[in-house]
């Protein structure tokens, strides 16, 4: 008998092809997801080398960073990185979702919906957030624009096995907490740096009463607690979720394929590097007041003082963040004002996230200090099916702004930004400085949460406007 | 990629110590498609003063580049080590160099050469005047004056970096491994392949 090994440890010993006497390991990439921002420079590699992509087949390119999402041009530099992306996909016969492509959309909101990500594979982006596909199973992670290249060529990359941290949400929430607010509750308890070097394995009761788009949520989040990769042992909810998906396995290979994910859950008795333990029912809905994702506080709370951080180093960060949010400590969340609402990115732009906020906004209409309310579908297919349901009805009745799909204003490249000193309660992934747009201020929380906050125009427990 | 062996040349006696990757290459440059052409934006706040070091007819196209210690601290960006690599740069030496700086500056050929502060400044105050040699086979500085300072070298990347293999290359050579890998996944989980 071997001894009993992690769902990582499975994972990664199922794509190690070499080990170097340093410790390094060859490791097999089963699918790689390009976009255009990160990947120019790596296909001109390969041209200057006149190498070819070694396994087309499994390269999948999508255009998302850079889109605008309304039907008008794109800017000059961002046409021209668009336009090397159609280039450099065509010259190399990669598969391309490009802009008005029906499949298009966030890359990490596509591969999971058309059952490219599944579980035990390994995955690959040149974005920081892949980590979202290790809610299926999967080991999915971040790489750079030399990896990048490494991969297109090989297939391949060399790496060091990480260590492993359990991070453990036992019991159930309670009414309104969302798949967001375990996530930010996550990093708020760990820290940035809390998960550095290791990948995160998610498990306990809550975990498991999630849907698979939830799992997403919270694995989008694990860069944001310093981790390499989150993963997520695959259930029936899995396999319940895959089914059926264009490019999931069907018939014969559906059944084969099953059977050796069920082998992939951790082993009874197999041992973790690191574990924390975050207790379910305790998680209040949260949302950010500063500008690193671990500064989170429940909607019920305050902003809290800089004397309360014995750490002068922290202390003077905290001081820093709330001079950049305009914020006083001691100040009541709920009585802070929003004028932006962004509801979107690879942490929340699915068809659940859009119920959930539609579910609040029914009937309603934005407060009257709203200057914007973005609605940003991440996939066409997200859309599409939003609409078949008429969620973009509740949406423009309600006064926001249906938009094509893409990252919009997640990270302040594309047109769609917040101006400077404007704030914005976003169900995103970052609230750094500057992150949507120079001088933008950030609260992150759940749909639900950002629906609320439309609603009445500062932050707001949206429990206060659902009924139990 | 061009192999390293040995490179004899001015070098620019830049000395600056926690140089991060936002002086060497300014994040509004960032939103190029390509690696190379990046050099006419590298330091280029620094460059903004015409009396700068990097300008000067002796220095320009030099290939060593004498900087203080943790150089290449900051953001993770690859623009650095490219827009070093098209300003004509093949060598940097300083005292200490930033992690994902140095993983970044070998995966594209540029060559970091680590020395006590006592050597740098004997570099430093000799580099105006003449010519200095990095030889990375025999891994040691060597001037006209008879220094000789030698440098410790990861062997795995100073096979890389003498061979001109890049890492692609090196990975190349596995194929056959890779191959017998992709024979056994297709043979075993069939549903990974995409039609
Ligand atoms: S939505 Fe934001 S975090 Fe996600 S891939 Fe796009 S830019 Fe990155």
């Amino acid at each position: 008998m071997s001894s009993p090994r992690t769902l990582y440890q499975k994972v990664w010993d199922a794509h190690v092809i070499e080990r170097r006497p340093d410790g390094q390991c060859l490791i097999w990439i089963d699918r790689h997801l390009v976009h255009e921002v990160t990947s120019p420079q790596a296909f001109d590699g390969l041209r200057l080398a006149n190498r070819p992509v070694h396994r087309p087949d499994l390269t999948i390119a999508t255009a998302d960073h850079n889109v605008p999402t309304t039907p008008g041009a794109p800017d000059a530099e961002s046409a021209a990185q668009l336009a090397a992306l159609d280039t450099n996909t065509s010259d190399f016969g990669v598969r391309l979702m490009g802009r008005h492509h029906p499949d298009q959309g966030i890359v990490h909101v596509i591969g999971p919906e058309l059952g490219l990500t599944l579980p035990g594979l390994t995955i690959v982006c040149g974005d920081s957030h892949t980590a979202t596909h290790g809610a299926l199973g999967a080991l999915a992670f971040g790489i750079g624009t030399s990896e990048v290249e490494h991969v297109l060529a090989t297939q391949t990359l060399w790496l060091r096995p990480a260590r492993t941290m359990e991070v453990r949400i036992a019991g159930a929430t309670g009414f309104g907490i969302t798949a967001k607010d375990i996530a930010l509750a996550i990093v708020g308890q760990l820290g940035t740096g809390g998960a550095t070097g290791h990948v995160i394995e998610y498990t306990g009761e809550a975990i498991r009463a999630l849907s698979i788009e939830g799992r997403m949520t919270i694995a989008n989040m694990a860069i944001e607690a310093g981790a390499r990769a989150g993963m997520i042992a695959p259930d029936d909810t899995t396999y319940a979720y895959l089914n059926g998906r264009r490019h999931a396995p069907a018939g014969e290979a559906w059944a084969q394929a099953e059977a050796y994910w069920r082998t992939l859950p951790t082993d009874p008795g197999a041992a973790y590097d690191a574990t924390a333990t975050i207790d379910a029912n305790q998680i209040a809905p949260l949302v950010t007041w500063g500008t690193s994702p671990e500064d989170v506080a429940a909607i019920t709370g305050r902003v809290p003082s800089p004397a309360d951080y014995p750490d002068p180093a922290k202390r003077a960060s905290v001081e820093a963040s709330l001079a950049y949010m305009g914020l006083f400590a001691g100040e009541r969340l709920e009585d802070v004002t929003v004028q932006h609402i962004f509801l979107g990115s690879c942490t929340n732009s699915r068809i659940e996230d859009l119920r959930a906020a539609a579910a609040v906004l029914a009937g309603r209409y934005i407060a009257p200090g709203i200057a914007q309310a973005l609605a940003v579908p991440g996939s066409g297919a997200v859309k599409r099916q939003a609409e078949a349901e008429g969620l973009d009805r509740i949406f423009t009745d309600a006064g926001f702004e249906w938009r094509e799909p893409g990252c919009s204003a997640c990270l302040g490249m594309n047109p769609d930004k917040v101006p400077p000193g404007e704030r914005c309660a976003s169900t995103s992934n970052r609230n750094f400085v500057g992150r949507q747009g120079p001088g933008a201020r950030t609260h992150l929380m759940s749909p639900a949460m950002a629906a609320a906050a439309a609603v009445t125009g500062r932050l707001t427990d949206v429990r206060q406007l659902v009924a139990a | 990629m061009t192999p390293f062996t040995m490179v004899t040349g001015t070098a620019i006696p830049f000395g600056r110590a926690n140089v991060d990757t936002d002086v060497i290459i300014p994040a509004r440059f960032l939103k190029t498609v390509t690696r190379t052409g990046l050099g006419m934006h590298a330091f280029d706040t620094l460059r903004q003063d015409p009396t700068n070091i990097f300008d000067q007819p002796r220095n320009v196209r030099a290939p060593i580049l004498i900087a203080g210690d943790n150089f290449g601290c900051g953001s993770s960006r690859e623009h650095a080590p490219w827009a070093l690599a098209d300003l004509g740069i093949r060598v940097v030496i300083a005292p200490g160099f930033a992690d994902i700086f140095a993983g970044n500056a070998f995966k594209n050929g540029l060559l970091l050469v680590v020395l006590p502060q006592a050597q740098i400044d004997r570099l430093m105050a000799i580099a105006p005047e003449v010519p200095i040699t990095v030889d990375l086979e025999n891994q040691v500085v060597t001037t006209p004056f008879q220094d000789r300072f030698a440098f410790p070298m990861d062997p795995f990347r100073r096979e890389c970096l003498l061979s001109g293999a890049d890492e692609i290359a090196l990975t190349l050579a596995a194929a056959p491994a890779i191959a017998v890998f992709e024979a056994r996944l297709a043979h075993e989980q069939p549903w990974v392949a995409l039609p």
